[in-house]
């Protein structure tokens, strides 16, 4: 584990926690007893550091809480001719991947369609880190 | 599925005094450089000042700023670096000098994103200098910062005061606080645009003088500091300064 946490994971894990405690007293949760996150891997989410963040940001509410993450690959589909393709990071340099890593739309900027070469894609999933659902008691 | 990114803004700027967004409703009247300008004059008043490039597919304010070879700490976030005394954000970072093609989703994503994890310290002002327009940067700054407040830019062209106006009334209708105009490239005395301006009960800032030789302060901050443009926005600001 990094000293000092020097990632932005603490960031989004705070994120995380915070909109589930909304949730929670939204729904008038006394305890949250499970959460599921998908962490999409254009952002290549340091999944060791991200679940350390959430275990230390925990809230008295989320004590018990299970963090479910699954996993959900990126996939591109070019605007201009239609392809579909996976994120692969290994086609990338290392600084071109932390830019992603930090900003994730700066995909556009270091990405190209494999079949056309446009920058002009969506990304369809697996971009960041989303809230699937939430579980608790009242 | 939730985007728990949107919960943590508000806590990011919560401690955040004024943030300003310096808009316009055409690209090329002054945004970058009122913003910039600005930023420097508040930090060097004593203010602490930060910075944000939100004009992600065509960001100036490093070149104007002569920011180079400085980057973010990472500390449980992003920790903006100190340049000229201000707090800077901004895309180049991780686009470098390389374009940024993104649509409007992918703008609002990115703002989100650097919303949600750049760790400002506690400023007394935000500076953000805004793309043109009032796309989605505009309707996603407005939503997402309800303390948001706009200085706007215009020109003494016409064509650009017909789309500042569509802004003003846009912001009116959302309730957005307008701290006033400035009328930025003036090379006569009329008087046309300070009226239309006030015809709309919106303040008049103040106008600043077309000036041929501020292309040659471009990234020296020094010399921007010394130009008439930097005397006139150090006039307006003490008009914002609460």
């Amino acid at each position: 584990m990094a000293v000092g946490f020097p990632m932005h994971e603490w960031a989004l894990a705070e994120s995380v926690i915070s909109t589930v405690s909304q949730i929670a007293k939204k729904e008038g949760l006394k305890e949250v007893t499970e959460v599921k996150i998908v962490v999409g891997e254009l952002q290549q989410i340091e999944l060791d550091i991200f679940e350390f963040a959430l275990s230390q940001l925990k809230k008295p509410e989320l004590e018990k809480a299970k963090f479910k993450i699954a996993i959900s690959k990126a996939q591109l589909r070019c605007r201009v001719c239609g392809n579909k393709w996976v994120f692969e990071k290994g086609s990338l340099s290392n600084d071109n991947a932390e830019a992603i890593h930090f900003l994730p739309e700066v995909a556009h900027t270091y990405i190209r369609c494999p079949n056309c070469g446009s920058p002009d894609f969506e990304v369809l999933e697996g971009r960041g880190i989303w809230l699937k659902s939430i579980r608790g008691v009242k | 599925m939730v985007d728990p990114r949107i919960s943590i803004i508000n806590d990011r700027l919560k401690a955040t005094r004024n943030i300003v967004a310096v808009s316009s409703g055409k690209g090329g009247v002054g945004k970058s450089l009122t913003a910039s300008t600005l930023a420097l004059i508040l930090a060097k008043r004593g203010y602490k000042v930060g910075l944000f490039d939100l004009d992600f597919t065509s960001p100036s304010t490093h070149v104007i700023l002569g920011i180079e070879d400085v980057k973010p700490k990472e500390e449980k976030g992003i920790i903006p670096p100190q340049v000229h005394g201000i707090e800077y954000m901004s895309i180049i970072y991780y686009s470098g000098e390389h374009a940024a093609p993104l649509r409007g989703a992918d703008v609002s994503n990115a703002l989100i994103e650097l919303l949600a994890v750049t760790r400002w310290s506690t400023l007394d002002f935000l500076i953000i200098d805004m793309p043109p327009g009032i796309g989605d940067a505009t309707l996603d700054i407005i939503r997402l910062i309800k303390q948001i407040k706009f200085i706007i830019i215009t020109t003494p062209s016409q064509l650009a005061f017909e789309t500042i106006k569509k802004l003003i009334s846009l912001l009116k209708d959302l309730k957005v606080q307008v701290l006033g105009v400035v009328e930025n490239m003036k090379m006569d005395d009329s008087q046309l645009i300070q009226q239309k301006v006030l015809s709309l009960n919106v303040p008049y800032l103040g106008e600043i003088r077309f000036d041929a030789k501020i292309e040659y302060a471009m990234g020296d901050v020094n010399e921007l500091l010394a130009s008439n443009f930097a005397k006139k926005i150090g006039e307006i600001s003490s008009k914002i300064v609460d």
